[in-house]
């Protein structure tokens, strides 16, 4: 009996020690050092599924610059990170669209000013499977097979077979901007629609499926999707940077109030050339100038 | 008399220690059995709670026989009708998958298998259960859902068929350690009358052990269907997500737990969106628990039945 007091009292001790340690260590780091002039402190990022890997890429090169720095980067969809920035667990919320005004108010109601930056921008390219003999749709078009008024290839001049409609489930920033320019504002997607959890399962799907059709952002385009033509124009870095493509936006990074201190040097360099430049790289849309 | 003193104080002493040890020991055991109810009450008067504004302002009935889901429309309509419907397929292709399957293999590991077979299978199926789903969900994504579509010839390998059969797979590890257990509990005096009655092993087993070990075969099927209704991530990255109240398991369907699971993450706390999936968390616990609970009812039956 006496062993295993002294085993509990021992184990006891250990759990308290360690948390000690571990209260110490963050009071040294997470403190600011007057002493240094090296940027610290700790920026949760939470949001977009299209943005996650520009803002993955933005906090490696960012952490590498400033070793001080720990970025947390989550995806979701835009909603998901909106949600997160009125709840109050992140510092920034990443969105592929505009904050509606219901969650502005939703958020005041909770005492959260949300402040948009925009960062980047991004077009919506339509795929479908390169062995599709389809090359080009209208807008219109894309509203009748997305509403489930068309749901045969043979009726916008491809094969006699029937349209696999593949959509972003409703937390993302993507589904609700195609809904508002393609499906229509006060309109519904089509019930079979299949609405996948990320933007890569559309891709996965696209490249395995020669009936399918989907929508994705710029930077997840591959050789294994075929980008067809909307409104005479194929999405690309040229044709978005020259606004002549019709589904191009832009993508937001949302704040509670102004970003100050370490998240203000964040936002800062995103805007910078350095920042931008990595935008260019990830295949979206840098600002102009 | 003065000799006995000593003695009798040592034994005196040692049992009042130990009555008192055990009286610590018994309690805590009686506490941690009160934590696990505590807990699940308190569980279901969470979800209570947090469906109560969406069961006030929509109706649980509204919900649960409504047809249209569209939770972040302007006229959002909250049915659960096309998830309730989807789930119901895939459990039932996982079901149909998995019990014939898993009785099966129940029926030779606890029947025909020698000892050293035996282990070895209990040993792999007890792993089995190990394998997160996730895993088991990338699986179904690279090699199910591309051949499924063109075995099947369908539109799409994303279908309630393909998750259940995912499901099904899941499911068994229960299903085979519950059956096995029913079928080892038949006597086996049962047995040996059977054959010195000149049944050979298999007419046993159909005969004698089968009928015997009925109610805690089906309890089996039961409990794998619990756990087959309420799987998550399978379903969410296999079955596809269309909102469609689907006829057949070969189209592409939503389920309750993937429409969960898909949609907390994005909700603002406290708004009805997030109250209505509370509601659809306490549909998916209340279909749960009630198979649970009849499955458990059945085990109990026939446990009864051999003790007697």
């Amino acid at each position: 009996m006496k062993k295993w007091i002294a085993l509990a009292l021992a184990a006891v001790l250990a759990v308290g020690l360690v948390g000690c340690g571990g209260n110490n260590d963050s009071g040294t780091t997470g403190a600011e050092q007057p002493a240094a002039e090296e940027l610290t402190g700790a920026i949760n990022v939470e949001g977009s599924d299209t943005m996650v890997n520009l803002g993955q890429a933005w906090a490696e090169v960012f952490q590498t610059d400033n070793p001080g720095v720990m970025i947390s980067l989550k995806g979701g969809g835009s909603g998901t990170g909106i949600a997160a920035l009125i709840n109050g667990t992140v510092d920034f919320a990443n969105a592929s669209r505009e904050m509606k005004p219901e969650e502005i108010t939703e958020a005041q109601g909770k005492g959260v000013e949300p402040v948009e930056t925009e960062v980047a921008k991004d077009a919506i390219a339509v795929v479908v499977n390169p062995a599709n003999p389809v090359t080009a749709l209208t807008i219109d078009q894309l509203g009748k097979i997305y509403r489930g008024e068309i749901t045969n290839w043979k009726d916008v001049g491809g094969p006699d077979k029937a349209i696999v409609l593949l959509s972003r489930d409703s937390s993302s920033g993507t589904y609700e901007y195609f809904k508002e320019e393609v499906v229509g504002k006060d309109m519904e997607y089509a019930k079979e629609a299949k609405l996948l959890p990320s933007t890569q399962a559309i891709v996965d799907e696209t490249k395995a499926n020669p009936d399918a059709i989907g929508y994705i952002g710029l930077g997840y385009i591959t050789p294994d999707v075929k980008v067809i033509e909307v409104d005479g124009k194929a999405a690309s870095l040229e044709s978005a940077l020259d606004g002549s493509y019709v589904l191009s936006r832009g993508l937001y990074m949302y704040s509670n109030g102004q970003p100050a201190g370490v998240q203000k040097a964040y936002i800062d360099w995103i805007l910078s050339p350095a920042g931008q430049k990595v935008v260019e790289e990830q295949g979206f849309v840098p600002l102009g100038n | 008399m003065v000799t006995d003193a000593p003695h009798k104080g040592r034994r005196r002493g040692r049992p009042a220690f130990r009555r008192a040890a055990e009286g610590v020991v018994t309690r805590l055991i009686g506490i941690s059995g009160i934590a696990a109810i505590v807990i699940l009450a308190t569980i279901t008067v969470f979800l209570v709670i947090n469906a109560l504004p969406a069961i006030k302002e929509i109706g649980l009935w509204e919900m649960i026989s409504g047809t249209d889901w569209y939770p972040t429309s302007e006229n959002a309509s909250f049915g659960f009708l096309p998830a309730e419907v989807g789930s119901l397929w895939v459990t039932l292709v996982a079901v149909a998958l998995c019990m014939p399957l898993g009785v099966a293999a129940a029926i030779y590991i606890s029947e025909f298998a020698n000892k050293r077979v035996k282990e070895l299978a209990k040993t792999t199926i007890e792993f089995m259960a190990a394998v997160p789903s996730v895993v088991l969900g990338l699986l179904g994504v690279a090699l199910l859902v591309p051949n499924i579509r063109v075995w099947l010839n369908l539109d799409t390998g994303l279908t309630a068929f393909t998750a259940g059969i995912v499901v099904g797979i899941m499911a068994l590890p229960t299903l085979i350690s519950i059956a096995e257990d029913a079928m080892h509990a038949v006597p086996s005096d049962l047995r040996t009358g059977s054959l010195a009655l000149g049944n050979t092993r298999w007419q046993t087993v159909y005969k004698v052990v089968l009928p015997s070990a009925s109610s805690g075969i089906f309890a089996a099927v039961m409990l794998a269907m619990g756990r087959a209704i309420g799987e998550t991530m399978v379903v969410l990255m296999l079955a596809g997500n269309a909102g469609v109240i689907p006829t057949n398991p070969f189209v592409s369907v939503r389920t309750m737990p993937g429409t969960i699971a898909g949609e907390m993450a994005e909700v603002v706390q406290g708004g009805l969106h997030y109250s209505v999936l509370f509601a659809m968390a306490l549909v998916l616990f209340g279909i749960t628990f009630a198979i649970n609970l009849a499955a458990d009812m059945v085990l109990e039956r026939q446990r009864r039945r051999w003790r007697r």
